[in-house]
């Protein structure tokens, strides 16, 4: 070896070995993808924002202008009014719908989880369509009981985005209510604490944070979406359709820019918060906690039996008015049964737009699958490469906090630019699949790293002293015991990119048009029918792939059940443990529930400075391995 | 030349200490544990030997062989973790067959052949077709350890291999490893900080602390000869007499079943007065308090402990036999080992 020569060199050399030449190249270029397509292109974003329409650079004089004009604030003050409202409503609802679901003996349980989680099937342009055949001026509803419509404006937007949002809360309230530590209720009831201060005193404090999250999820969503006030807004401006306005109406990029800036406060405020919040959220539930009974209370559980009913109704009656809009021939004077609603013309993308979205959708979930998973396998699996792992790691939870609407812009600025190489990837399917992979980058993450983490971290040490390539092991051990979470990354990877409009808007050309945004423009055209078929059609798709992904865990629940016949279990290993109560439907929220797991050496042994480094990382597994060895020593470390 | 050496090794973990300054030397064909407290860096002391956590500075020389830059696969070792590592998706037999087809060489009859061969010497043969998880933790821990020897490594680390496993079966497995080691005639390095297993178990028992090696002997060695004060109050139970530890003065220690109980017209050296008498089966533990106030134990056997008519406040004479009598400096590393130790070890000094 020449490099010992050099003791630096050698050094280098040495640990390079060590944490494998591979691996650090799998992580190098895991990072340098994600450096690419997120931190360049926003990059780019924020430098647009100081350059006028010629490309001068002109200072602040982009925010000042903006920030200053009566637009902007009326702009702000009705995005922060649709937000702040929408929360008020879609949380408490959440969570009540949620408390019905597990902590209620009311029927047809699995029945309203279904239900709740249909909105998120769809795009919230959709959510708006609907509600426009219901309560707009020719709305079903409206008409049945012969009143003026008020839909158009607040009232549309912030039901559009309830109805979006709240199953959003309702799954992150029953990820955590799911988690009940039954003794608090067990001591309570043989102290003989009342129900009502059960609720106050024991539930409430357990969902603190998720409540916390919620809020910010909730009023992070509404505060960027595009697609409900683009279809119901009338002429009540917010934010998102400020942005696109600018940029699509005027071409006045560096105004854009500014209001992407700005788009992102929130967004950016939730996730520092939730960084901070979720450390101290790891407490009390443990797998030891015990399973809670629930006692009847007959008043209780009609209460919520009314309310999830009521839920239910909206939901179906949103769907079914869809389906009368998008089968009568038309709608509201000729109500004859049609199909030809759905030879969808050509002026609007055809039902090509239906099948390049299946086709986006697919490739993007095959896509962000395989890189999200090997993105967390990378910086799960490299150790010695603390600083850079830690980098990985921030990198991975950014995109939670970049609105879609952002995304897209910023992938203008980048794309492009007629200097960038990588421009070629402009107007194909391409960009779209990337800008999708990057939007929902950050919950599939959590899911991969989660369930990494879950296999024996001494597969690698064994793989080494058997001399089994790292690959192999990969291969033939960490990808087979994966894939629950890769299916269910997989689902939430199509799903979303099905109903995601908000940076495909700035991103889809005529000549790849896509459903969401073909809705947006036949309903700008007129076209009621044809939106309300094609927003059949995506919902369709995305139940068949959900219905599709439940029958394959459930076979591979069922083949792992199979199989265990002796009761000594490792339940670390048990494969049906997985996705239960952690899985994603299409909650961001639950995000940031698992963040603890993903922080580095966060449960290691409570010492704060142990995931300052990596030497000191290392030193609270030690310990903490050793601690959990030996349960009588540690009581007196 | 010893078949392993560990030369100076030091290991760092930000400022403190995992290893310091470590030398072991570990003979061909040796069961050797290493025996500690939890955080004692006997877990590092293995990963480093593995190469798994490299050393800040010192050399480990494995058959002649400087290894210390190597990384593990070069090192020619099987390992058995606590945790077993058994690949959840593969059958016993899979498990086995997957280490051995890495090794290359082998057809693959031969291969299976092997296979079955480490099977049936487990007496897992049986259950070959079974995945990990249908298996009691300890034919788990088993699979692990065919798992390991069926490559045939030059030696073999086993890091807490019985710890999750509960009384019974780990009393067995120790014996059954320990067969199959002295048929294999392969160099094991075993961490525990069972004192009981090390004890049992090994030939020669390695005892850390603070990241040093506190002595290195057999385990009677070990027992009846404790080279400082903490390996004396870390192993088995000792009784500290003398000054109080504060003072760090000269303590006279004597295991609980080395002193005597004598008539008061006999020769004594000390009295105590009974606080309170432990039952154990065939010996029975006096717990007493001398006059200058120190706490004593005494084994007595059952028969015996009959005999005297026990009652707390009576007042017992002992006689300390000097041969068994060993004196210690300073060191009062027993106090908080007495704490640590799973072994209730120590009585309180």
């Amino acid at each position: 070896m020449s490099a010992a020569r050099h003791p630096a060199l050698a050094r280098a050399g040495r640990w390079l070995d060590r944490v494998g030449r591979t691996r650090l190249l799998l992580l190098a270029s895991a990072l340098a993808l994600l450096v690419t397509i997120m931190v360049l292109p926003m990059a780019s974003l924020f430098e647009q924002a100081f350059l006028d329409n010629r490309g001068a650079f002109v200072g602040f004089d982009n925010f000042v202008s903006y920030l200053t004009s009566a637009g902007f604030r009326s702009s702000l003050i009705n995005t922060v009014f649709i937000a702040t409202t929408t929360t008020l409503i879609a949380v408490p609802l959440g969570f009540f719908y949620a408390f019905a679901l597990s902590r209620t003996t009311i029927k047809a349980k699995r029945f309203f989880r279904y239900i709740a989680m249909l909105p998120i099937f769809m795009p919230t342009v959709v959510h708006a369509l609907g509600l426009i055949y219901l309560f707009g001026r020719q709305g079903i509803v409206t008409r049945f009981l012969g009143v003026e419509s008020v839909l158009s404006g607040p009232v549309g937007i912030i039901t559009a985005l309830t109805v979006w949002t709240f199953p959003q809360a309702f799954l992150m309230f029953s990820v955590a209510l799911e988690y009940a530590a039954g003794r608090f209720y067990e001591a309570a009831e043989s102290l003989g604490v009342k129900p009502l201060t059960q609720l106050l005193r024991i539930t409430l404090p357990e969902i603190k944070y998720t409540f916390i999250n919620a809020c910010f999820v909730v009023f992070t969503l509404s505060f960027t979406d595009f697609g409900a006030p683009r279809v119901v807004g009338g002429n009540f401006n917010v934010l998102a359709t400020d942005i696109f306005n600018q940029v699509i109406g005027q071409f006045n990029m560096g105004m854009g820019a500014v209001v992407g800036t700005v788009l992102i406060m929130p967004a950016l405020v939730s996730f520092v918060v939730g960084r901070l919040t979720s450390s101290r959220n790891s407490g009390a539930m443990n797998s030891r906690s015990t399973a809670l009974t629930i006692r009847r209370g007959p008043w209780r559980d009609t209460a919520f039996f009314t309310l999830c009913a009521l839920v239910t109704v909206f939901v179906l009656g949103l769907i079914a008015a869809l389906a009368v809009g998008a089968l009568s021939t038309f709608y509201p004077f000729d109500l004859t049964f049609t199909l030809s609603h759905f030879d969808f013309q050509v002026g609007h993308g055809g039902i090509a737009a239906f099948t390049n979205s299946v086709l986006m959708a697919t490739l993007t979930a095959a896509i962000g699958t395989a890189f999200v998973f090997v993105f967390a396998y990378a910086t799960e699996k490299t150790d010695g490469a603390g600083p850079l792992v830690r980098f990985a790691r921030l990198l991975a939870s950014i995109p939670v906090a970049l609105p879609g609407m952002v995304i897209g812009l910023a992938f203008i600025f980048f794309f492009n630019d007629p200097g960038n190489p990588l421009g070629v990837i402009h107007g194909t399917v391409a960009i779209l699949v990337v800008a999708n992979v990057l939007n929902f980058f950050a919950v599939p993450y959590i899911t991969a790293s989660g369930a990494l983490k879950k296999l024996d971290r001494e597969f690698e040490a064994v793989a080494d002293s058997l001399s089994i390539p790292r690959w192999k092991l990969f291969f033939r051990v960490t990808v087979p015991m994966s894939v629950p979470a890769l299916l269910e990354i997989f689902m939430y990877y199509f799903v979303s990119a099905m109903v995601t409009i908000s940076a495909m808007v700035f991103l889809s050309t005529p000549q790849f048009p896509i459903a969401a945004v073909a809705i947006t423009h036949m309903e700008e055209a007129g076209n009621l029918s044809g939106a309300a078929a094609m927003s059949l059609l995506i919902l369709l798709v995305n139940i068949l792939v959900r219905l599709a992904y439940e029958v394959a865990v459930r076979l591979i629940t069922a083949r792992t059940t199979r199989k265990e016949t002796h009761a000594h279990l490792d339940s670390d290993l048990r494969l049906g443990r997985h996705g239960r109560g952690l899985r994603l439907h299409g909650a961001r929220g639950g995000l940031r529930q698992r963040l603890p797991d993903a922080r580095p050496g966060a449960d290691a042994g409570g010492d704060p400075s142990a995931d300052g480094d990596v030497e000191a990382g290392a030193r609270g597994d030690d310990a903490e391995r050793e601690a959990a060895r030996e349960p009588v020593g540690a009581g007196a470390r | 030349m010893s078949f392993l050496q560990i030369q100076g090794v030091t290991k760092k973990f930000g400022t403190q200490h995992a290893l310091n300054d470590v030398d072991v030397t570990i003979e061909k064909g040796e069961l050797v544990c290493i025996l500690g407290p939890s955080g004692c860096g006997k877990t590092t002391l293995l990963r480093v030997i593995a190469g798994l956590t490299s050393a800040d500075s010192g050399r480990i020389v494995i058959d002649g062989r400087d290894v210390t830059h190597l990384p593990p696969a070069k090192r020619d070792f099987g390992i058995v973790f606590q945790s077993y590592a058994l690949f959840p998706n593969m059958t016993v037999l899979g498990n086995v067959l997957f280490a051995l087809k890495q090794k290359g060489g082998r057809i693959r009859d031969e291969m299976e052949q092997r296979a079955i061969e480490v099977l049936r010497m487990v007496d897992l043969f049986d259950h070959r077709t079974k995945y990990p998880r249908q298996l009691s933790g300890g034919q788990q821990q088993r699979t692990a350890l065919s798992r390991a020897i069926a490559i045939e490594p030059s030696f073999l680390l086993l890091d807490e291999p019985l710890s999750a496993l509960d009384a019974k079966v780990r009393t067995k497995l120790r014996t059954e490893i320990r067969a199959i080691q002295k048929q294999l005639g392969v160099t094991t390095v075993m961490v525990t900080h069972d004192q009981d297993e090390a004890l049992t178990m090994a030939d020669r028992v390695i005892v850390m602390n603070n990241a040093v090696v506190e002595q290195t002997g057999t385990p009677r060695e070990i027992y009846d000869s404790p080279a400082s004060a903490f390996v004396a109050g870390f192993i088995g139970s000792m009784n500290f007499l003398g000054d109080d530890g504060e003072d760090a003065g000269e303590r006279w220690a004597i295991r609980p079943e080395n002193i005597q109980t004598v008539a008061h017209d006999e020769r004594w050296d000390i009295h105590a007065k009974v606080t309170d008498v432990e039952f154990k089966g065939a010996i029975t533990r006096v717990h007493g308090v001398t006059g200058d106030d120190h706490p004593v134990a005494v084994d007595l056997t059952s028969r015996r402990a009959r005999t005297l008519d026990l009652y707390e406040g009576k007042v017992l004479y002992l006689r300390l036999p000097e041969e068994h009598l060993s004196a210690y400096t300073g060191v009062t590393a027993d106090d908080a080992a007495s704490r640590r130790s799973t072994a209730a070890a120590a009585v309180p000094a």
